[in-house]
């Protein structure tokens, strides 16, 4: 792992990603919901290939976060820098356009659609293709359509999951329905993956093998990963910036060993567990 | 032979019932609301082609294909003006715009083109057949339209199942925000839908007044009604359904009008429906809903 060093702005980010300009970059993020502050003075910076983790207690305003930053909620206040672009006002699927793509959650593949053609619609902007083609190419000759294939197995089998390619989405163990909708998110060519609780419900095991997934697509891709997750020894190990995030506002900011000795922290979150120590 | 001569009536006048109910069932299957209208688009297309080729003096096939241009365009229109900023108001709101919408249509045209029925001529150039002495005659718009009908099946069950647009219908369909999340531009998904849709309405509309050749501004509203029935009797949101519920629907149609009562034939129709929905609620090919965790 790089050594975290600050930009000018402040923020730290890995050393290799602070010549160039952050992909993700929020200042006073907020949003109300009627008179309920849900998220406040939001203020990150994530660097072009850092993994990045957001934690906090349940209703903290984490997902919200990834609704803000994918343009699904409109901020209150306050502004959000995609690879150096603001992206107020634009929807959702324009900001995917810009570089940003993300997991459910509730996992949302389309559910009766094959794992192959999920993975195609996640490709839908690269493939060019026009109307009329679209009835010719459906009989299997084209070209635009043959590429698309191939680039959507291409990535089915970075997680081996080219075999399952004919299968139902919705058909799929639930281990590999998570893997599919990040396959999908990836398909989108993106700057930075967002993924909302990508370990849960897995094993110990599997959550291993999501841990090496996780390096693997930054390395693989030069993405930023940022994640959601309650798993603390997957969040401390993987993560290089951590943000934590308690009723709305961010309490902490820093690397796994500065928030696992940071007193609000434990106060807030993992004190109330009381497996700060040994979780992490 | 009056059995085969019948089914074969039934097939067609099926056959259009099923191009139309592609259009209600699709505009279902991505935005979730009953188009109303969907039968006005088909009277609007049948008044084209019959103006073009009436006093415009352009062949039929080439009003056939100006009808479906402007068909298209229509329900882009209705969509874009109509329908798009109800997105996110309630499903009775949109109902009853697009009662509205059809009432619009009917009354523009009966400002536009008058009460008086026209007298449509078939754009079909063949003659009717005649097989085993005459005994069993087939119309040349019989085979015409399921011919069509057939071609229009296959072509959109392959636009749907491989095609990117296609993809990206069915992704819009089982979940509008996660496609566009995937950058799915869903209001072109959902504007290409009713541009399919009511292309095949204006195919519908000339197929319908070819084969009955009547044609006032009320004219798409009965078809349309059975058509949404047809949708609905082969499970709304499913073509092959649409397809199945259309012919099925058809056939049913003109079997009761000739052995049990020309006046009872509508009511049988319906009786039918209400039947297939007791026993099998999501229609004939009607998928289950799945239920959101």
């Amino acid at each position: 792992m790089d050594k975290m060093v600050p930009y000018p702005s402040g923020a730290i980010v890995p050393e290799r990603d602070v010549e160039k300009t952050p992909i993700l970059e929020t200042h006073h993020l907020g949003i109300d919901f009627g008179g309920l502050t849900a998220v406040d003075e939001f203020s990150i910076t994530v660097g072009r290939t850092e993994i990045s983790g957001l934690i906090g207690p349940n209703g903290a305003g984490k997902t919200t976060v990834f609704n803000l930053l994918t343009n699904v909620y409109q901020p209150t206040r306050g502004t959000i820098m995609l690879d150096g672009k603001q992206t107020a006002g634009k929807t959702t699927a324009q900001v995917n356009r810009m570089g940003i793509a993300r997991t459910f959650q509730n996992i949302r593949l389309f559910s009766n659609m094959s794992v192959l053609d999920n993975v195609k619609v996640g490709l839908h902007n690269s493939i060019k293709e026009g109307f009329f083609a679209s009835i010719t190419h459906s009989l299997g000759y084209g070209k635009a359509e043959k590429k698309a294939n191939e680039r959507a197995l291409q990535l089915l089998d970075f997680f081996s999951m080219a075999d399952m390619a004919n299968a139902e989405a919705g058909s799929l163990p639930y281990g590999a329905q998570r893997r599919l909708e990040i396959v999908r998110a990836l398909a989108t060519n993106p700057g930075i993956i967002l993924l909302d609780e990508p370990a849960a419900g897995m094993n110990p095991s599997e959550t291993a093998e999501l841990m090496e997934n996780i390096r693997r697509i930054r390395d693989t891709f030069n993405i930023a990963v940022m994640l959601i997750e309650h798993d603390m020894s997957l969040v401390m190990n993987i993560c290089e910036g951590i943000c934590v995030l308690d009723h709305g506002k961010i309490i902490a900011k820093g690397t796994p060993d500065e928030i696992k000795s940071n007193p609000a922290v434990i106060e807030a979150y993992l004190g109330k567990k009381k497996e700060a120590d040994g979780n992490a | 032979m009056t059995f085969i001569s019948n089914l074969i009536n039934g097939i067609s006048l099926g056959s259009i019932y099923a191009i139309i109910a592609l259009g209600y069932t699709m505009v279902y299957g991505i935005s979730k609301m009953l188009n109303f209208a969907h039968g006005d688009v088909i009277m609007v297309g049948a008044y084209v082609s019959y103006i073009c080729t009436t006093s415009a003096g352009i062949p039929p096939i080439l009003s056939v294909v100006i009808a479906m241009a402007v068909c298209t365009v229509l329900g882009i229109l209705i969509e874009g003006l109509a329908y798009r900023p109800l997105r996110k108001a309630s499903s009775l709101a949109v109902l009853i715009t697009a009662i509205g919408v059809s009432y619009f249509l009917q009354n523009s045209a009966l400002l536009i083109w008058g009460s008086n029925p026209k007298t449509f001529s078939s754009i079909v150039p063949f003659d009717s057949i005649a097989l085993f002495d005459g005994k069993l005659i087939i119309t040349a718009e019989s085979i015409v339209t399921v011919a069509i009908c057939i071609i229009i099946m296959i072509g959109l069950n392959l636009f749907t199942k491989n095609g990117k647009m296609g993809k990206a219908m069915r992704a819009v369909s089982e979940d509008k925000d996660a496609a566009q999340l995937m950058g799915i531009n869903t209001n072109f998904t959902i504007s290409m839908t009713f541009a399919i849709g009511s292309a095949l309405a204006a195919v519908a509309g000339v197929l319908l007044c070819s084969a009955y050749p009547v044609l006032i501004p009320t004219t798409g509203s009965m078809p349309g009604i059975k058509a949404f029935t047809a949708a609905v009797f082969g499970g709304i949101g499913s073509i092959p359904g649409a397809m199945l519920g259309g012919i099925l629907l058809g056939i049913i149609e003109i079997f009761g009008k000739s052995y049990i009562s020309t006046a009872l034939s509508d009511a049988i129709v319906f009786a039918v429906l209400i039947i297939v929905l007791l026993l099998k609620p999501t229609g004939l090919l009607g998928k289950k809903i799945n239920e959101k965790v």
